[in-house]
């Protein structure tokens, strides 16, 4: 007999195997798996899972149907809501969303929401099942700027309606941060995002690369020139902030986006691409983000070890759970209640160390979390 | 895809190529660069924009192979297509948005070395095209690396200096500059200074000497080059600015040009060894002692 109170495990790859290889960590559920998680549902009536989530998929409705095995119905359920299935029910924060909201999880184990998500978007896929384009179409032309998981959302969703909806991404490739960003064994380019984008291409959505608003063409062009009655800017975070310590121009010191980009958009872990990327053997990674898990897993795949240096304890580390426990597994270092003070290089200017000092933590802060000070 | 309409070679491995980019071609500016990307594999490449004609949409690039990636654009030829082709990057030259009459008021000298004489037409033709006849220097190693000499004598007066003496007259840009200014009485307001890195250093030590301001063009390594990623950062003054959105002019009197070269050599032994095993192909075999090769 299982127990009700605790999830269906899902199946992943062995860790020393994962920590030499980009394939995706977690396999997901089968057929099985789903229909028995599925029953662990209750079915609220008031549900509150729906209201955890951002874009308010009727999670209850969805489960009901994969219960009974209609995948294809609980599909378009989801997809009433939600244009990106497969990569949400991938990398959303779900234990602070849908999950954190299950009444299950008062006494036990949520209901494993974004795994189901996953399995039912991947089953659609494999069975060629795509979102079902608007019946007519009204004739508005609609700008959306960036072709990131914001942008293919607001396209999907104006598409569905009848909209003429043309992307404009800057790079050369569609997805912003589920591209350059997240990493393969996270979120799979083409198995996942590839999908997920031409699902979006599928409801009539344009997608135009290699145009930079403001540089390429202006929104006052795009509209009186080009005939765009509104325009969505979903441009996404912006330039990358450093810390300001001595040493941060050394050669072997990267944003995150810069090792990440080279990394996931320019595959630089692949032989046959010709990005070149520069790691080292042993690698610091500032922060605890799950940006930083994600720089932090690709170094040790590309062959580093691997410290996650963080100035907060394990409690406040901002990275998802899942993350965290995924980079331990792998064999990430945490250094926490540790802050780099500078950045040691050789005559070269090539990194050689990091200097840091011990923290503990204070009072706590605005956000609500103690204030790390240095250890006298 | 972007279709290269012509291509070129302008000097013993200087490269033109004019390819359609209409997007491009309605909004560049002096002082602009593009990134391109040869295939589903290559590199994200920025280059120089050489010239451009807004009617025809076209762009035209010039370049000199280095490394692998660069090695493989010169491959090709008219009719071909570029991947992507994205632009125009960074900001315009400042004079772009001068007060013209003001403008016409300075005096102006360019220093050009090798390919970046390439990045100077542009702005010689845009000043011209405005009524303004600037003096530039062009510095090239020999004779025949000297290039777009009858397209810069046509927006410009023209000065050409070869290291080795095999062309005009011997010597480096920076000893034009310093004759024009001690021995012929000329004066400047205003220099802009682009080419290698080291020339630039060595043109703005010359001009803080003979306190001419004086704007640099930055070529760092960049990735994406719209600001994301800051590989191409560099210290200007007390300031850290992406040359990609900030630049990539700059105030060449401010810029701590040996850390900029210094990042400049962060990915040389790995463009070596692709560029070994590059030209080497099929009878590479594994000597550039990092690919595992079977001997």
């Amino acid at each position: 007999m299982t127990d009700v109170l605790k999830r269906v495990p899902v199946r992943e790859q062995d860790p020393k195997v994962r920590a030499t290889n980009f394939d995706e960590v977690c396999l997901g559920y089968n057929k099985e798996e789903a229909v028995e998680e599925a029953q662990r549902c209750l079915t609220c009536k008031n549900a509150k899972c729906i209201t955890g989530c951002p874009v308010n998929i009727n999670i209850p409705a969805f489960i009901a149907q994969v219960k009974e095995g209609n995948f294809e119905e609980a599909y378009k359920i989801i997809g009433e809501s939600s244009a990106l299935p497969a990569v949400c029910g991938r990398v959303c924060p779900q234990e602070s969303q849908c999950e954190g909201k299950c009444i299950r999880g008062i006494k036990g184990d949520a209901v494993s929401i974004g795994k189901l998500e996953r399995f039912v978007a991947d089953w659609a896929k494999e069975n060629g099942i795509k979102p079902v384009p608007a019946a007519e179409k009204n004739g508005h032309k609609i700008a959306v700027i960036g072709s990131g998981p914001a942008g293919l959302t607001c396209a999907g969703d104006l598409a569905k309606l009848g909209y003429d909806v043309t992307i404009f991404e800057a790079l050369h490739k569609a997805g912003g941060v589920l591209s350059y960003g997240i990493p393969e064994f996270r979120l799979p380019k083409d198995k996942v995002v590839a999908e997920e984008i031409e699902n979006v291409k599928s409801l009539g959505v344009k997608i135009e690369t290699n145009v930079i608003i403001g540089k390429s063409v202006t929104i006052d062009e795009l509209m009186q020139e080009e005939g765009y009655e509104a325009v969505f800017i979903g441009s996404g975070a912006g330039l990358p902030m450093f810390m300001g310590i001595p040493g941060e121009n050394a050669n072997g010191v990267f944003s995150a986006n810069e090792f990440l980009t080279r990394n996931n958009l320019m595959k630089s872990f692949r032989e046959d691409y010709d990005t070149p990327i520069a790691h080292g053997k042993k690698v610091a990674v500032v922060g605890g983000g799950n940006v930083a898990m994600d720089a932090a897993r690709t170094a040790l795949r590309l062959g580093a070890e691997v410290h996650v240096i963080y100035r907060r304890s394990e409690a406040e580390l901002p990275a998802r759970a899942e993350e965290v426990h995924h980079a331990k597994e792998e064999g990430i270092i945490f250094d926490l209640l540790t802050n780099p003070v500078e950045i040691l290089t050789d005559e070269k200017d090539w990194v050689t160390g990091i200097r840091c000092v011990r923290m503990e933590l204070g009072e706590p802060d605005a956000s609500g979390r103690r204030r790390p000070v240095e250890v006298p | 895809m972007y279709k290269i309409l012509k291509a070129e070679t302008l000097a013993a491995n200087i490269f033109r190529m004019e390819v359609e980019a209409p997007r491009v071609a309605k909004h560049c500016l002096p002082g602009q660069f593009v990134i391109v990307k040869m295939d589903e594999v290559g590199e994200r490449i920025p280059l120089t924009i050489c010239d451009y004609d807004r009617e025809k949409g076209t762009i035209t690039i010039v370049f000199m192979p280095i490394g692998e990636s660069t090695q493989k654009l010169k491959s090709l030829q008219a009719g071909d297509s570029f991947m992507d082709f994205v632009g125009p990057l960074g900001k315009p030259s400042e004079f772009c948005s001068e007060d013209i009459e003001e403008l016409k008021k300075k005096r102006i000298v360019f220093v050009a070395g090798g390919v970046g004489t390439a990045p100077v037409y542009p702005q010689l033709k845009w000043l011209h095209e405005h009524g303004i006849t600037a003096d530039a220097i062009v510095g090239a190693k020999t004779k025949d690396l000297v290039i777009l000499e009858k397209e810069m004598s046509a927006v410009s007066n023209l000065y050409i200096t070869t290291d080795d003496g095999s062309y005009v007259r011997k010597g480096m840009g920076t000893d034009v500059l310093r004759d024009l200014v001690q021995n012929q009485g000329k004066q400047y307001d205003v220099c802009v200074a682009i080419g290698p890195m080291i020339m630039m250093k060595f043109v703005c030590l010359l001009t803080k000497e003979l306190g001419i301001p004086t704007i640099v063009s930055m070529n760092p390594i960049m990735v994406d080059g719209t600001g994301m990623c800051g590989a191409c950062r560099l210290t200007v003054g007390n300031e850290v600015k992406f040359a990609c959105v900030d630049g990539p002019e700059f105030d060449g009197h401010l810029i701590n040009f040996d850390e900029a070269m210094k990042r400049q050599q962060m990915y040389k032994t790995e463009e070596g060894r692709a560029l070994l095993r590059f030209q080497e192909g099929s009878t590479h075999h594994g000597g550039c002692g990092q690919c595992g090769g079977d001997k």
